[in-house]
């Protein structure tokens, strides 16, 4: 859209008038960009205090004499719960879910996005349209029956486990939260091929059955080697969400030394025992927001549209 | 926007009629029905299964553990009983109040101001590469590292109020994180600083997309921006409004994570929204039929907006 003070109006006004709007315009932007940033500055500046500078000194200032200690303080000592030996085990606890459940939903996505506008057949409107509602469930309405099956299934494990000395990953916390996620994930991995799929020429994939490819041999050969920006946007959409995951996490995972990131957080900040430390409690928070920021910095574009996609469903 | 959109070029592979038809072609045309099956069983199982279990949960009297005796609307009738029970308000009374302010507020102001920085935006401003990121990338964090950064940037002793006093405005009082009147609008503000700049980005896009020409034609007739923008503009861009209102309804009766992290429930309980009120019951009071029905009426709310605009968007378009 074009700018909207027209070429009439400017010379009837005179510069001045449009000068002045140009100072407005530039003015309210600048004040809600201080807005949107005062939080993350504030978050920044304190994880580089020291204890002392924060009751004494003003929220705003630049650390006086910055230090790097509540990092290393937050990453290796700081107490979740009772055990004191920081949320880097918990960090790693989120990778190690995050990645298995953000690769498989992403590929089963891809697939399902395949068939349902390659491979059609009658009823996959309505098949589509079931998947995709279950994007929008409030997840307390399934909470409490996944935690019966896993619990089943951990006391399943431990069977197992006497049985022949081996789990096979039945009731491990991480596995079980992949499996959520991946089950709870695939209605919007489905929803992003199945758009990304539904512009893909047909043509092609005709031409390529005429030539005798096979179904997988033209997922592999034609499709995904022209899927790599859907497959951007997807993983980028899945790893956001899962590693902000806090209800799924703090249900099916919520203490001890299993718990995701966000978990181990709100537990380091909501500790009531003893001092606390603030400036610890920020770089935590940095910490747990660093993964997910780097990907909007690196990636932002892909993000936005990852965004966009999930929020218009059609 | 519109991708649902159905392009109906059908692939019917092709049937081989020969007698050698071999199982090996009838396998490749059941494939991609196998292909989508586990999905799809997940789907019914893992979702729909599940939400039957938690309605008929709802009708038994369980507590800690689940029981399976159906012993009727017990659970609805309590929380129909705790709907009116104001004074002093019951944990119900305060969630759908709560749940009411806020969504109400959330998605208002998130509206209101996404549609404010956008126009703004739009007004070819130099630096929207950087401005644009900088109004967006709260939504790239969790809800636990917001309500962290809100807590203390809120907190009475230690944020705003501090810094202002310190600046010499010692009168300045702000304690709503505190106040278990208004810890809700405190949430809401959160939420708010989280979301609206993604609902920018959806203006913006609409904004974008909308024909100069029209515009031209508008400014020639002689319209003021601001009729320019009141009379044209904003009524095109009323599929954004639709998506951005689902959006934000969704975000906000899914809103959970927030008001732990930024409250820890408020004062007494009084930040809860029916999330909150679904979780405590289920998982630490022992109330799981009441939890179960709390999350019954929460899916309901939930269908009731999303189904119509998921029907109107899979429809066949006539084109």
């Amino acid at each position: 859209m074009s700018a909207v003070t027209s070429p009439a109006r400017q010379a009837s006004s005179g510069m001045s008038a449009r000068t002045i709007n140009r100072i407005v315009i530039y003015g309210l932007l600048a004040l809600f960009a201080i807005f949107y940033l005062m939080p993350l500055f504030v978050m920044l500046v304190t994880s580089f205090k020291t204890m002392d500078e924060i009751q004494n000194g003003n929220m705003l200032a630049l650390p006086q004499s910055p230090t790097i200690e509540p990092w290393f303080k937050a990453w290796g000592q700081t107490c979740v719960g009772l055990t004191c030996a920081g949320i880097k085990g918990y960090f790693w606890n989120s990778i190690k879910m995050v990645v298995p459940a953000v690769l498989i939903s992403t590929l089963l996505g891809a697939l399902n996005g395949y068939v349902l506008t390659k491979w059609r057949f009658r009823g996959h409107t309505l098949v589509f349209a079931m998947m995709l509602f279950a994007c929008f469930i409030p997840f307390q309405s399934v909470l409490l029956p996944m935690a019966t099956i896993l619990g089943s299934i951990g006391r399943f494990g431990v069977t197992l486990q006497n049985a022949t000395g081996f789990n096979f990953g039945l009731g491990n916390s991480t596995v079980n939260l992949v499996f959520v996620h991946v089950v709870y994930g695939l209605g919007f991995t489905t929803l992003f091929f199945r758009n990304y799929y539904e512009a893909f020429p047909t043509e092609l994939i005709k031409a390529a059955q005429v030539d005798g490819a096979s179904f997988f041999q033209i997922f592999r050969r034609i499709m995904l080697p022209n899927s790599m920006p859907i497959f951007v946007v997807t993983v980028i959409y899945q790893f956001t969400n899962i590693w902000n995951d806090f209800l799924f996490a703090s249900a099916y995972a919520g203490t001890g030394d299993v718990m995701p990131m966000t978990v181990a957080l709100n537990n380091v900040v909501n500790t009531s025992t003893g001092v606390v430390e603030y400036n610890v409690n920020m770089a935590a928070a940095m910490i747990a927001a660093l993964p997910t920021l780097i990907v909007y910095v690196v990636a932002g574009r892909y993000f936005v549209r990852g965004l966009m996609a999930g929020a218009v469903k059609g | 926007m519109s991708t649902v959109a159905e392009t109906q070029i059908k692939l019917t592979p092709e049937h081989d009629a020969r007698p050698g038809a071999s199982v090996r072609s009838r396998l490749q045309d059941l494939l991609p029905k196998i292909v989508l099956a586990p999905s799809f069983a997940a789907t019914i199982v893992f979702v729909y299964g599940f939400i039957l279990w938690t309605i008929y949960l709802s009708f038994t009297n369980s507590k800690t553990f689940p029981s399976y005796d159906i012993t009727g609307a017990r659970a609805y009738q309590r929380l129909w009983r705790w709907t009116f029970e104001s004074d002093p308000p019951s944990s119900w009374y305060t969630s759908i109040t709560n749940m009411g302010i806020f969504g109400f507020l959330y998605i208002g102001i998130c509206l209101a101001l996404g549609l404010f920085l956008a126009i703004l935006l739009d007004q070819k401003i130099r630096g929207e590469g950087v401005l644009r990121p900088i109004y967006l990338y709260p939504m790239a964090l969790s809800f636990i590292v917001t309500g962290v950064a809100w807590k203390w940037f809120l907190d009475p002793g230690l944020g705003l109020e501090q810094t202002l006093h310190q600046w010499g405005w010692t009168s300045f009082h702000f304690d709503w994180i505190k106040n278990k009147d208004f810890v809700i609008y405190t949430v809401v503000i959160a939420g708010v600083w989280q979301a609206s700049g993604f609902i920018m980005a959806m203006f913006l896009a609409g904004l974008r997309g909308i024909d100069g020409e029209i515009m031209k034609a508008a400014q020639i007739d002689g319209a003021t921006t601001f009729q320019l923008y009141r009379r044209i503009v904003i009524p095109l861009l009323r599929p954004v409004f639709l998506s951005a209102f689902i959006v934000l309804a969704h975000l906000a009766i899914k809103s959970y994570d927030l008001v732990v992290a930024l409250t820890s429930g408020g004062p007494g309980g009084s930040a809860w929204l029916p999330s909150n009120f679904m979780y405590e019951f289920t998982f630490k009071r022992n109330e799981m039929a009441v939890g179960s029905a709390s999350a019954v009426i929460m899916l309901m709310t939930l269908t009731a907006i999303i189904v119509p605009y998921l029907y109107s968007e899979l429809r066949e378009k006539p084109r």
